[in-house]
């Protein structure tokens, strides 16, 4: 009883451990309230919930690379895609209509962990040459590979299926799943389970799971030898090759894990949707990313989470709602005319709202670097990190001296 | 003995290495060139210089993008990001005057054409380069300058922002669609002797395009600011102790890089015809590949590395296959800067 | 003694400017070694070159006999060489054990699937390293401010740090650059009593200083470079006598 005291006591007014006891508590009850507050009817709601899942894993990955490594990589979406298609590649009729001629269709798990390890080292391919070069020049290189691969894929003919991309993908599966009450059922095991569009629970169990294991694999990392060496290149380059880190070889391994993480997610949605198209994965992705890691908190994990659930909300749910409910509200307070599109010049409220999407992510990393730098959910360190920022331009840079 | 030998290994073995690369780069290039060589025959003149026309003009166009990337990365080691959306912003500013009853009153509408737009374009010119130093300086002043001493992640997470909110703005303010652009130039054609030819559109682009380097030129050269822009960019402490006022001096280099690029907007208007809200994040891209390629922080590797760049776009277009022109483009982003980060007439060596 | 560090016509040259100039002495083991010379000799330039944040243009620098020219600085640290910057250089965001916990880093055998999966050794490794870093930092007296953000902490308090930074490396060979730089006498006192023991810990020490008393009293043997050439070499009486040295050195200083 006491050591349940003394955790509680030592994690009561850490913002990390509160934090993650209300996602947990969250996760667990929200399918229950979502269908209580709809009367049942809120499967899709659980459903776009399960969808925000793989913004959240990209999050977690992007935060390794920008947040605890500080590597700026812009090309985070083609990742995504490398893991998409690697896993239509080899888990769907596809390569049965290439020369090969011969369809592959690997178990789930293990074709999704083939798109994570090719996701990887597409990234320790790209990330070797560059890393070894200043550290903004691998936001461009990245800027650049996440304008290729899109268009490689849109290219590839019949390797990739061209512009309607490969549809016909194996769905996720399990060797068995519980099923009780909660879906109209009794309580049961359905083995060789599969998981479909029909049972938008199981999709959402099984990522919050995913999310789970990658928050413990991750949050394990940061507090390891790897952890300590990302922030010791962070601060100074320098000190820390002095003191031992391959500097080089640690920036790859952040941005191979940020780029497996963004592989691993974009296995598992190519897997949900059945079918990957290279319309995806433009650099819009990419900056959604980096403006949920920046909005939650660079360098905290619950941050980045936070980041990415608040913003999928704004801009699947918000967003796409808004125009038809400022339509109403204008109509309701008799300003009508804001409703009328005029051929030259106002388009309609709607319209202008629906076209804010852009101005949101901007907004986000212009005003949260400025005004609140830590993010919504600060790490420790960034926030010592950023409170002294100030000071620092009272003293001169400091460099090895010749 | 054996430790001359190491000796010789540790300096030989990655020079090897680097040779074979450049080997490897020298036979792709080989290639390449008598592929096009190849096509160029059997194509014929005077589609070779038509091709090589519009390469020049869109090169020019990139070359003036390019010279704001490498000049503010020259003097804040900062990749200005929001820099194709100030140019694109000069594309829509200009239009926005040319289609408002503004234009009217100088003499330009968009049905105008003749000798007599050639002093309202004028006019048009210097309001629009005007109108994006403006707001270049004041990215800088908002977004860049309160994180000089930040850590070096902050000014590129910011330029990213402020390349996205310019363009959610613009489109807010016209929406995704393709904007048309008036029509002011001649379209007939130059004879350059021996039937072959050269718009006279790309001629008039490639002549603003070089006055507005020669002029930059001078003033660098020149000028007491542009003696402090080279000093500033050299060793900003140094110019300091000098007395250079140093934002003074980073607010000129944005000017002048934002007016660079909203002359380049209205170029790009004139000779496409057409704008879109999201254009200047890819053009500022193959601009930025223009500064690298010619050495980024150098000004004439800017120009020159717009023009290639430009030559190549259009004679992948004009030769090879249009599918793979943009891939190709940042391939040779990526190529350069991994084998050859300090560009091809870049003397600063990247600190690692 | 057998030398531990043999530097052999060391040169560095940055355009056409010759910072070091074709240099060489050697270091015995177990001996502290000091290097001094006026600003601008090239001091530092050669500790860059010694520990691979530079490399030499010409020459060789050999370790325990085993050439590490032109190794990256992480080797270098590998091999057992550590060293402390003239402006100090620590992870000011990190905590001082945090900071001492990062200089085990090239000592630690956890490999990623270690860290990812928290095994046990990697488990026990963590726990071994913590402790060694508290007895670091008790070592150079830090030990009540081991939770203290490195930037936190008072000037002479991060040089110390710095120092037990360096020597959770594990090196053979300590680099110090200007440790007493801005010391109090008293401090400057506490700093030699600090060398003796990393002495006693079987740790050769090569440092850089201006403080001619530290020098004189804490070295054995010194090397004197003036625009980027040795001019003398010798125990600290015998440099101390040499004619070229009082002109370059001490006779402008004095």
């Amino acid at each position: 009883m006491s050591r349940v005291r003394d955790f509680w006591n030592s994690n009561r007014r850490n913002p990390n451990a509160i934090a993650y006891a209300i996602f947990i508590i969250g996760a667990i009850f929200y399918p229950s309230i979502v269908q209580f507050l709809n009367g049942g009817n809120g499967d899709y709601l659980v459903g776009f919930a399960a969808d925000g899942g793989i913004y959240i894993l990209m999050a977690i990955g992007l935060n390794v690379v920008v947040g605890f490594a500080g590597l700026l990589d812009l090309g985070y979406a083609a990742f995504f895609a490398i893991g998409s298609y690697t896993y239509a590649t080899v888990a769907s009729y596809h390569l049965g209509v290439t020369p090969i001629g011969h369809a592959l269709h690997l178990p789930f798990w293990i074709a999704l962990l083939i798109g994570m390890f090719v996701a990887a080292a597409a990234g320790a391919l790209l990330g070797a040459p560059t890393l070894r070069l200043r550290g903004d020049y691998l936001a461009i290189v990245t800027l650049g590979f996440g304008e290729i691969v899109p268009i490689v894929f849109r290219n590839g003919e019949v390797w990739t299926g061209g512009v309607p991309g490969i549809s016909g993908l194996d769905v996720p599966s399990l060797p068995g799943w519980f099923v009780g009450p909660w879906i109209g059922q009794d309580f049961g095991w359905v083995p060789d389970f599969r998981f479909n569009t029909g049972n938008l629970t199981a999709y959402y169990v099984l990522m919050c799971f995913l999310i789970a294991i990658t928050v413990v694999l991750v949050h394990n990392l940061y507090n390891s030898r790897l952890g300590r060496a990302w922030m010791a290149v962070r601060e100074d380059e320098t000190a820390a090759a002095a003191s031992g880190v391959n500097t080089v070889t640690v920036k790859l391994l952040a941005f191979s894990i940020g780029a497996a993480t963004s592989g691993f997610a974009g296995a598992f949605y190519g897997a949900k949707l059945s079918y990957v198209s290279s319309e995806n994965f433009g650099f819009v992705v990419s900056v959604t990313v980096l403006a949920m890691v920046v909005l939650g908190g660079m360098g905290n994990i619950p941050g980045a989470m936070l980041g990415a659930a608040v913003l999928y909300f704004i801009l699947f749910r918000l967003l796409p709602d808004a125009p038809a409910q400022l339509q109403s509200l204008a109509s309701a307070l008799g300003l009508d005319f804001l409703n009328k599109a005029d051929p030259n010049g106002w388009p309609g409220i709607g319209e202008v709202v629906s076209r804010l999407k852009y101005v949101i992510f901007g907004l986000i990393l212009v005003g949260i670097m400025l005004l609140r730098p830590q993010g919504l959910l600060p790490s420790q360190v960034r926030k010592q990190e950023l409170k002294h920022a100030e000071h620092e331009a009272l003293t001169a840079p400091r460099q090895l001296q010749g | 003995m054996a430790t001359a030998v190491q000796r010789l290994r540790g300096t030989f073995l990655p020079l090897s290495f680097n040779s074979g690369l450049n080997v490897i780069g020298i036979l792709v290039v080989l290639v390449a060139l008598f592929a096009s060589t190849q096509r160029v025959i059997e194509g014929g003149g005077t589609y070779f210089f038509q091709t090589l026309g519009f390469g020049l003009a869109q090169g020019a166009i990139f070359a003036l993008v390019a010279l704001g990337y490498t000049m503010v990365y020259g003097i804040i080691e900062l990749i200005n990001f929001a820099h194709g959306d100030v140019f694109t912003l000069g594309a829509f500013f200009s239009l926005a005057i040319i289609t408002s009853p503004l234009g009217a009153l100088i003499g330009l509408t968009p049905s105008s054409s003749g000798a007599g737009v050639i002093l309202p374009l004028l006019g048009l010119f210097v309001v629009t380069m005007l109108f994006c130093a403006l707001v270049n300086i004041a990215i800088e002043r908002v977004a860049y300058r309160p994180l000089r001493h930040a850590p070096r992640l902050a000014p590129l997470i910011t330029a990213i922002g402020m390349s996205a909110l310019l363009e959610g703005i613009m489109n807010v303010w016209k929406g995704p669609y393709n904007l048309a652009y008036p029509d002011f130039l001649p379209e007939n054609q130059i004879p350059l002797g021996g039937g072959a030819t050269i718009a006279a559109k790309s001629v008039f682009v490639i002549v603003i395009a070089v006055v507005l380097m020669v002029v930059l030129t001078l003033f660098i050269n020149r000028s007491k600011l542009g003696k402090a822009m080279r000093a500033t960019a050299q060793d900003r402490d140094a110019a300091q102790l000098m007395g250079i006022d140093i934002n003074r001096t980073i607010s000129a280099t944005f000017f002048i890089g934002a007016a660079l690029a909203g002359a380049g907007g209205i170029i790009y208007g004139l000779y496409y015809n057409s704008v879109q809200a999201f254009d200047g994040f890819q053009y500022g891209l193959y601009a930025f590949t223009a500064a690298v390629f010619g050495g980024i922080g150098n000004i004439p590797g800017a120009a020159i590395g717009g023009f290639v760049i430009g030559i190549v776009f259009a004679m992948s277009d004009g030769y090879f296959t249009t599918k793979w022109t943009i891939p190709l483009i940042f391939a040779i982003l990526i190529f350069v800067l991994v084998f050859r980060p300090t560009g091809l007439l870049g003397m600063r060596v990247p600190e690692k | 003694m057998a030398p531990i560090l043999r530097v052999e016509g060391v040169s560095k040259r940055f355009g056409g400017l010759v910072a070091v100039d074709n240099v060489s002495f050697e270091v015995n083991e177990g001996e502290v070694f000091a290097l001094i010379g006026p600003n601008g000799a090239g001091k530092t330039t050669l500790f860059n070159c010694v520990t691979g944040f530079y490399t030499p243009t010409l020459g060789t620098v050999t370790f325990q006999g085993r050439d590490i020219t032109g190794f990256p600085p992480h080797r270098t640290a590998k091999a057992g060489i550590a060293r402390t910057f003239q402006n100090i250089r620590l992870f000011d965001y990190m905590t001082a054990v945090d900071n001492v916990r990062l200089g085990h880093h090239v000592r630690m055998r956890s490999r990623l699937w270690d860290s990812l999966f928290k095994t046990p050794f990697e488990r026990r490794e963590e726990r071994e390293i913590t402790e060694h870093s508290m007895e670091l930092l008790d070592l150079v007296g830090l030990k009540r401010h081991a939770d203290s953000y490195a930037r936190n902490l008072a000037y002479g308090q991060q040089r110390r740090l710095e120092i037990a930074r360096a020597l959770a490396t594990d090196p053979k060979l300590l680099l110090l650059d200007e440790p007493a730089a801005g010391f109090t006498p008293q401090e400057k006192v506490e700093l030699m009593q600090l060398v003796q023991v990393i002495l006693a810990r079987g740790i050769t020490v090569f440092l850089i200083e201006h403080d001619m008393r530290v020098v004189m009293q804490a070295s054995k043997r010194i090397v004197v470079l003036d625009h980027g050439e040795k001019i003398a070499e010798g125990t600290p009486a015998e440099v101390r006598a040499n004619q070229r040295v009082i002109e370059a050195y001490l006779g402008k200083s004095a």
